[in-house]
């Protein structure tokens, strides 16, 4: 299927020398939601910019549905909405103007029905005649949001859409992701919070210092480098680990309460059932058992740190 | 970029006029008391003490001046502070990811402003008409010239209001280029009332021609004649169109 979304060999070196984006290349699908996730100057948001035509790539071609973004900006730039990072509004415009005005500026001619329409879903519709300035942080974003949907774009950007959020206005976002995706749009979003990429996105490309380290389906990543905790809880705490217990490579925690052992859960031996034969034949007596999957956060922070002990080795 | 979205410029042409009418009474009473305020101190309390220039009255006289006066400075404060807000508070994101191009971000913003800008000329025209007596001896050349000395100090704000980094850089232009030009430039008197060198030395401010220009337009006289201030005008129209073209080719303090 040909993406809707397509960029190559993208590059970035600001006036200043700073290096912000290595090359990149990166394809996506239609209907797909995309989590670009990398910690704070990773690149992210330069990414962004570039395709939505607001900072100038230094190399690079960027596709939007077969339309060149710099060979034919216009059609590119109409089939996409961007909610940026910062709360930049016009303080002295009502909800309801600010959102037709984008509409028409994103060459559409009116359609208030459709405003009307994206205003309720937002939970705006009740502040439609509000001045900006009046409304609190999280109802800002909203009015972002609103503004970018407005010309009902094929893809949406969302840059940071959760960052300084409260908890409800979080869980509204997800909820709209959701909704904005059974309505055929792609969604890209850039994050920080990795329960965000695991809560909405269906691939995620992790981001580092300017350069794409991998792109994975959220399950493939969470498969391809999840790795599982079991916690065994003891009924006599334990000063050492036995010899004979040396290949599982055990640890002792909460003041040798506890045995943690670390496996791989796509192995084809875990190893639990001939460690747990083990502990019977050595009489080692356990209470509970506790097993736990590492969250995107180990993963990112895995990967982060390997790529950065290649760079240094 | 291919075609022209009326959508758009429509939309930053209406944003920006709706920006002046929610102070529409300021934008509205301000130039009808200044010019009062004009016409009691020159045309009254002094102008009745001064003979006639060129044959008009001088009450009469410094019509066009002013009305251009308060044009200038209108249109470089509003035009810059147009383009130079969104700068300050983020918003051009939207301007600069939209389906625009540069010609129909200019067109947008610099129609609305030239709009304000002959709004407020013509407003001033009419309140001095209340206390002077004003011939229009080419109507049509006098509109003319303040659509186009509009539009061209429009452009020279934008660029301003794109080239400044602070508030402070906006107000700077405006009160120490413009208003000194104006005043210099025959808006209370006509040059040929100068003394050498300082008459030669004025030929060298722009604005002496589009004074003069405006002035011949009510009043068949100019400091210079008629071509040549319509000559001055379109070169500085044409340099600001120049400017205006190269800052949106290169991005030039609006992208990185």
């Amino acid at each position: 299927m040909q993406p809707i979304l397509s960029v190559r060999g993208v590059s970035k070196t600001y006036a200043s020398g700073h290096r912000a984006l290595k090359t990149v290349d990166l394809e996506i699908a239609k209907g797909e939601i995309f989590a670009l996730l990398g910690p704070n100057g990773a690149g992210k948001t330069t990414l962004i910019s570039i395709i939505c035509g607001i900072v100038t790539p230094s190399s690079g071609t960027i596709t939007v549905d077969g339309h060149d973004a710099i060979a034919e900006p216009r059609a590119a730039r109409m089939k996409i909405g961007l909610v940026p990072q910062e709360l930049s509004v016009d303080m002295f415009e009502t909800v309801l103007a600010t959102t037709r005005y984008s509409r028409r500026l994103f060459g559409r001619a009116g359609h208030d029905a459709y405003i009307d329409e994206v205003l309720r879903d937002l939970s705006l519709w009740d502040k439609r005649n509000s001045k900006i300035m009046e409304l609190s942080g999280g109802m800002k974003r909203r009015v972002l949001i609103a503004k970018a949907l407005a010309h009902e774009p094929d893809i949406l950007f969302l840059d940071e859409p959760t960052a300084g959020v409260d908890v409800s206005l979080r869980r509204d976002m997800w909820k709209l992701v959701k909704r904005l995706r059974e309505k055929g749009t792609t969604i890209i979003l850039t994050t920080h919070y990795i329960e965000e990429a695991e809560e909405m996105a269906d691939r995620v490309g992790v981001i580092n210092k300017g350069e794409l380290l991998l792109v994975e389906d959220k399950a493939a990543l969470m498969k391809k480098l999840g790795k599982r905790e079991m916690d065994i809880a003891l009924v006599e705490p334990m000063a050492t680990i036995p010899a004979e217990l040396d290949e599982w490579h055990l640890t002792l925690t909460d003041e040798g309460e506890r045995l943690r052992y670390t496996f791989d859960a796509q192995a084809e031996r875990t190893g639990i059932p001939s460690l747990l034969r083990k502990l019977g034949e050595l009489g080692i007596a356990f209470k509970d058992l506790d097993t736990s999957k590492s969250s995107l956060e180990d993963i990112f922070v895995d990967l982060v740190e390997r790529r950065d002990e290649e760079q240094a080795a | 970029m291919k075609g022209f979205n009326h959508h758009g410029v429509w939309a930053i042409y209406r944003f920006e006029m709706a920006r002046a009418l929610r102070t529409i009474w300021q934008s509205l009473v301000t130039p009808v008391v200044t010019t009062a305020l004009y016409f009691v101190v020159f045309g009254g309390a002094i102008g009745s003490r001064m003979q006639a220039l060129d044959g008009v009255s001088y009450g009469s006289f410094i019509v066009p001046g002013l009305i251009l006066m308060g044009t200038l400075q209108l249109s470089i404060s509003n035009a810059s502070l147009g383009i130079y807000f969104p700068k300050f508070t983020g918003t051009i994101y939207e301007l600069l990811s939209a389906p625009v191009s540069a010609m129909e971000i200019v067109v947008g913003f610099v129609g609305a402003a030239a709009t304000k800008s002959v709004v407020l000329g013509l407003i001033t025209l009419i309140t001095a008409m209340i206390f002077v007596d004003v011939p229009i001896a080419h109507p049509l050349v006098m509109l003319a010239m303040l659509v186009l000395t509009s539009i061209a100090f429009c452009l020279a704000g934008f660029i301003i209001g794109i080239w400044a980094k602070g508030f402070e850089q906006l107000s700077f232009i405006p009160s120490l280029i413009i208003t000194p030009l104006t005043f210099l430039g025959g808006a209370f008197y006509t040059i040929n009332m100068l003394p050498e060198p300082w008459r030669t030395v004025s030929l060298f401010n722009p604005i002496v021609y589009l004074i003069s220009g405006f002035r011949w337009s009510f009043f068949g006289k100019g400091d210079v004649s008629i071509e040549v201030s319509l000559i001055a005008l379109a070169v500085f129209l044409a340099v600001c169109l120049g400017v205006v073209g190269w800052i949106f080719r290169t991005g030039w303090r609006l992208k990185n």
